[in-house]
């Protein structure tokens, strides 16, 4: 392992800077990455889906597409990859970063919005920049496959209600023929404001023990 | 607020005073049949002109009594009664004098009221009622911690345990042995005149004043309205010390009876703890899965339900008790374990009614223990040692501000959101004590020659109390202004979080997968499909028992949306479900549908305004009617669900799908919608249609107002669209059941 090794140490330090992992932390990452994708360079669809436990999880496709996404690299660019890379995994993966205590409060506004903005784009499935109803509906569909009865019109009922909730909330002021095409991101960002994001979404890359990794085999 | 209107103040006061005068009166005639002093002669002289009436019998013809005096025979009740009354009114009159409440926290007030009771007492010489330890052990703490366990935040809770468990448990041994230690040492100095009390005096002094008290807690938090964070934490560790406190108390009792003590009763002692706290909690666990369990089989006879509850986890307390665990927290076990369960399968009336009682009972005890606290301060034996006292105050602070301070230090190590210095002083500064600590020192025995000791401790301990109710109580209201610690925000239930709270916990649990990372939200995930995939089945009756969380949720929500339509009872005004504003101001009701009412025109698409006129006006229509219909019961007796008996509950589960129907309506979005012209025509087909979820009765003639000419598309649009409006949500009767089995 020893070209690999200098080449993912000068790769580390590059990560750390733009990720904002520690050295440690994307060490680990790097070796579940290798056994997730099977020693091979690059990552793909298939890998993620055939990880067992991910299979009773209702919104899967969103999560593995998410990986895809090229909307969540830095570049913002629009469209997915077929493969990813590991840089691309790690970008994906530091969305989910705990807060330590010595973050400054502009630190704190930029990370919550980069959170929020991973789950904007997890709806928003066309890349138009607007969660439209349809869009919603399916994910409220998804969220609640997996008790398998609701179907389609319960879920449709309560996307309905989400979608009046953000209309009215952020624009009272509709006129009579208006119409509310979908939800922007200031306003996902606006009805999500209470949950505080950038407290409740993160993983706990700390205790990552790569004895205890699972293979997703 | 103001329930007499604003009349002179001093009228107020007299009228308080008034009652004050006929509390203490009313323990002065507990007294008078016992004691046969003359101080109402009248009454004794009846008496006993009837007992020479009797005795003259059957010589002389008695006339027949036509008013006769028999106090004895009610004195039990009656006094109960009038006590529990009168402290009510107290209450009341507090809130009508409203420029103190704000000042001071309503149990000051009730321990102050209860020393003017004392005192009153005191002078005519009589014994005050003192707080008999079992009476608040076994009737007035349960209701609190049951209404404070039912009703706790699990979510916050569990989220907070490691925190919750280390300040409850590590802290109020580190207080324990602190402040048992300290004043040791402070009885051996000269000036203290104790030199005889034992080290296993002070550390069981020090375990009973340790603890914080979970009724001063809620009865001082839920005031000032903090941040749910904050809350849980201060709350929960008042609830999770009781086990310690319980081991503690129980293990120094019995050493100062024994001899020597050995290592190996220490070691016995550390076991004894986990006995009791997991004994509690499983006794707790077993008779809350038997709540459940019954719960299921009530639907037959809906208006003994509440009582199952209450039963049910008063026998939990009770049970514990009698093995010496911990109490509290198997009355918190039993009420967190049920009622998930409980409510889904009870009527909503009862969950009200369980709610109400709850809250009515913890409020009358908590009344009863602050003036009771008050009265018995008065009373009790008092042994007033001023170094003594001065310096358990000291050390209680400060091994308060030590522990949280240390411990936090720790803590943070482990927590992802930190607790601040901000944090860390209300959490150190909330720590009160309460009505419990001074009854586990009215339960001190006396020992040879201690009956200073106990005199002495009891002195201590009710001034620690008085300093935090008091002085803490009072000002941490103006030092959470001063510090501007976050307030609990405004709670409404929102649809979105709802939908973004269960779509996180799905996204973490799917990216720990990913890392292939055995966290949190893993195991939690395993805990709900464990939850659901067996537990649920058992203990929860019908169709309910697939209703994903989601569903239940928007159930809820639209429950009280309906509720709120109902009662404001406003013809003009559109029903719209997410009345949900941002600013709601006084008039919720009102003004909130006010607010929305402009929303849902405004979203439908490109319908001309003669059409919009006319869907208004016959939603209007149909609206009036609804309620009218509401009022009496409709031949339509549909058979929604042959286990709900409760008409009312049905009729609002009605009026929510009313509006489901209508604000999917609003939503159609053109542009995407698959939907044509007529099929979306055929959504105002009468609302008997949803009445009718039977499909017998599918083809019974509408009876309300002419709605829009869709009657010749009744035919073909019906059928496909009846499923729809059945299935939104409801569990219905047995035939659309299958929209509702899991697959």
């Amino acid at each position: 392992m020893g070209a690999t090794q200098t080449h993912s140490e000068y790769q580390y330090e590059n990560m750390v800077g733009k990720t904002g992992f520690s050295t440690e932390q994307i060490k680990n990452l790097h070796m579940r990455f290798q056994q997730l994708s099977g020693n091979e360079k690059t990552l793909r669809r298939e890998h993620l889906k055939n990880i067992p436990a991910l299979a009773n999880n209702p919104i899967k496709t969103e999560i593995i597409e998410a990986f895809f996404d090229k909307r969540n690299q830095l570049d913002n660019e629009l469209g997915s990859y077929e493969e990813i890379g590991f840089e691309e995994f790690l970008m994906v993966m530091s969305h989910f970063r705990p807060l330590s205590i010595k973050t400054s409060e502009e630190e704190r506004t930029a990370m919550r919005r980069q959170k929020v903005r991973f789950l904007f784009n997890m709806h928003d499935t066309d890349g138009d920049g607007k969660i439209t109803l349809e869009e919603y509906r399916k994910a409220v569909e998804e969220l609640l496959s997996e008790s398998g009865t609701i179907g389609q019109e319960g879920a449709r009922a309560i996307a309905d209600a989400a979608m009046l909730e953000v209309a009215s909330t952020n624009v009272p002021n509709m006129g009579p023929d208006d119409f509310y095409e979908g939800i922007t991101f200031e306003h996902f960002e606006e009805i999500l404001k209470d949950l505080e994001m950038e407290s409740r979404m993160h993983v706990r890359f700390l205790d990552m023990n790569t004895a205890n990794l699972r293979c997703g085999k | 607020m103001a329930v007499l209107g604003p009349g002179p103040a001093s009228f107020r006061f007299g009228s308080v005073l008034l009652i004050l005068l006929i509390l203490s009166g009313s323990s002065w005639t507990r007294d008078v049949p016992t004691g046969r002093n003359d101080t109402r002669p009248e009454l004794n002289r009846e008496r006993d002109g009837q007992n020479r009436d009797h005795g003259n019998n059957a010589t002389k013809h008695k006339a027949f009594p036509v008013l006769e005096l028999n106090y004895d025979y009610v004195r039990m009740p009656f006094e109960i009664s009038l006590w529990i009354l009168l402290a009510l009114l107290m209450k009341l009159g507090f809130h009508i004098i409203p420029r103190i409440s704000h000042i001071v926290p309503e149990s000051c007030l009730l321990i102050f009221v209860g020393l003017l009771i004392g005192g009153v007492i005191k002078a005519i010489q009589e014994k005050a009622p003192v707080m008999d330890t079992k009476l608040f052990f076994l009737y007035l703490l349960p209701p609190i911690i049951l209404d404070a366990g039912y009703f706790l935040p699990i979510r916050a809770f569990t989220e907070n345990m490691g925190t919750i468990l280390v300040f409850a448990v590590v802290g109020t041994l580190w207080n324990a042995f602190f402040i048992g230690g300290m004043m040791f040492a402070v009885c051996q100095i000269e000036a203290a005149a104790a030199a005889h009390v034992s080290l296993l005096s002070c550390l069981l002094f020090g375990s009973i004043i340790s603890a914080v008290d979970p009724v001063a807690v809620l009865a001082v938090f839920e005031e000032i309205h903090i941040n749910e964070l904050l809350h849980i934490l201060v709350f929960g560790e008042s609830l999770l010390n009781d086990a310690v406190t319980v081991v503690l108390y129980h293990l120094f009792e019995e050493f100062s009876h024994a001899d020597t003590v050995t290592v190996g009763d220490a070691f016995l002692g550390v076991v004894s703890f986990f006995v009791v706290s997991l004994g509690g909690i499983l006794v707790g666990v077993i008779y809350g899965v038997l709540g459940a369990f019954t719960s299921r089989f009530t639907s037959h006879f809906r208006v003994i339900e509440p009582l199952f509850v209450f039963l049910y986890s008063y026998m939990a307390y009770l049970s514990a008790e009698v093995f010496h665990l911990s109490g509290i927290m198997s009355l918190i076990a039993c009420g967190v374990v049920m009622r998930p369960y409980v409510e889904a399968n009870i009527s909503h009336k009862s969950y009200t009614t369980i709610k109400y009682f709850l809250k009515m009972w913890s409020s009358v005890s908590e009344t009863l223990i602050f003036i009771f606290l008050g009265v018995s301060t008065v009373e009790g034996p008092h042994n007033w040692n001023w170094i003594f006292v001065v310096f358990t105050l000291v050390f209680c602070l400060l091994s308060r501000v030590l522990g949280v301070v240390g411990l936090t230090f720790i803590i943070n190590k482990f927590r992802i959101v930190k607790l601040t210095k901000k944090d860390q002083f209300i959490v150190a500064y909330g720590g009160l004590r309460g009505a419990i600590a001074f009854s586990l020192g009215y339960l001190i025995h006396q020992d040879e020659g201690s009956k200073d000791t106990r005199g002495m401790f009891l002195t201590a301990i009710i001034t620690v109390i008085f300093f935090t109710v008091f002085v803490q109580g009072m000002t941490i209201r103006p030092l959470v202004e001063l510090l501007a610690v976050k307030k609990k925000k405004e709670s409404k239930p929102s649809i979105n979080e709802e939908i973004h709270t269960q779509f996180l916990d799905h996204l973490l649990t799917g990216i720990e997968d990913i890392c292939g990372h055995y966290g949190h939200h893993h195991w939690k995930d395993k805990l709900n499909r464990f939850n659901k995939t067996y537990v649920k089945k058992w203990l929860i009756a019908g169709e309910r028992s697939s209703e994903p969380q989601l569903i239940s949720f928007y159930n809820k929500m639209e429950m009280k949306q309906a509720m709120m339509l109902v009662e404001s009872g406003s013809a003009a005004k559109l029903p719209s479900v997410m009345a949900a504003a941002p600013a709601a101001p006084a008039a919720p009701a009102q003004t909130a549908e006010q607010q929305s009412e402009p929303t849902p025109e405004r979203m439908i698409p490109k319908i001309s305004k003669t059409r919009e006129a006319e869907i208004r006006r016959i939603l209007r229509a149909n609206l009036q009617n609804t309620r009218q219909r509401l009022r009496s019961y409709s031949r339509h007796d549909f058979f929604m669900d042959p286990f709900e008996d409760n008409m009312s509950e049905v009729r609002f589960r009605r009026q929510r799908v009313e509006m489901e129907r209508r604000m999917s309506h609003y939503l159609t979005v053109p542009a995407k919608q698959q939907e044509t012209p007529s099929v979306r025509k055929v959504w105002f087909e009468p609302e008997h249609k949803v009445y009718t979820y039977d499909k017998n009765e599918s083809t019974r003639p509408s009876d309300s107002a002419a709605l829009l000419d869709e009657s010749n598309q009744r035919a073909d649009g019906q059928s496909e669209r009846e499923k729809p409006t059945r299935c939104l949500s409801d569990p219905g009767p047995d035939e659309e059941g299958s929209c509702f089995l899991p697959s």
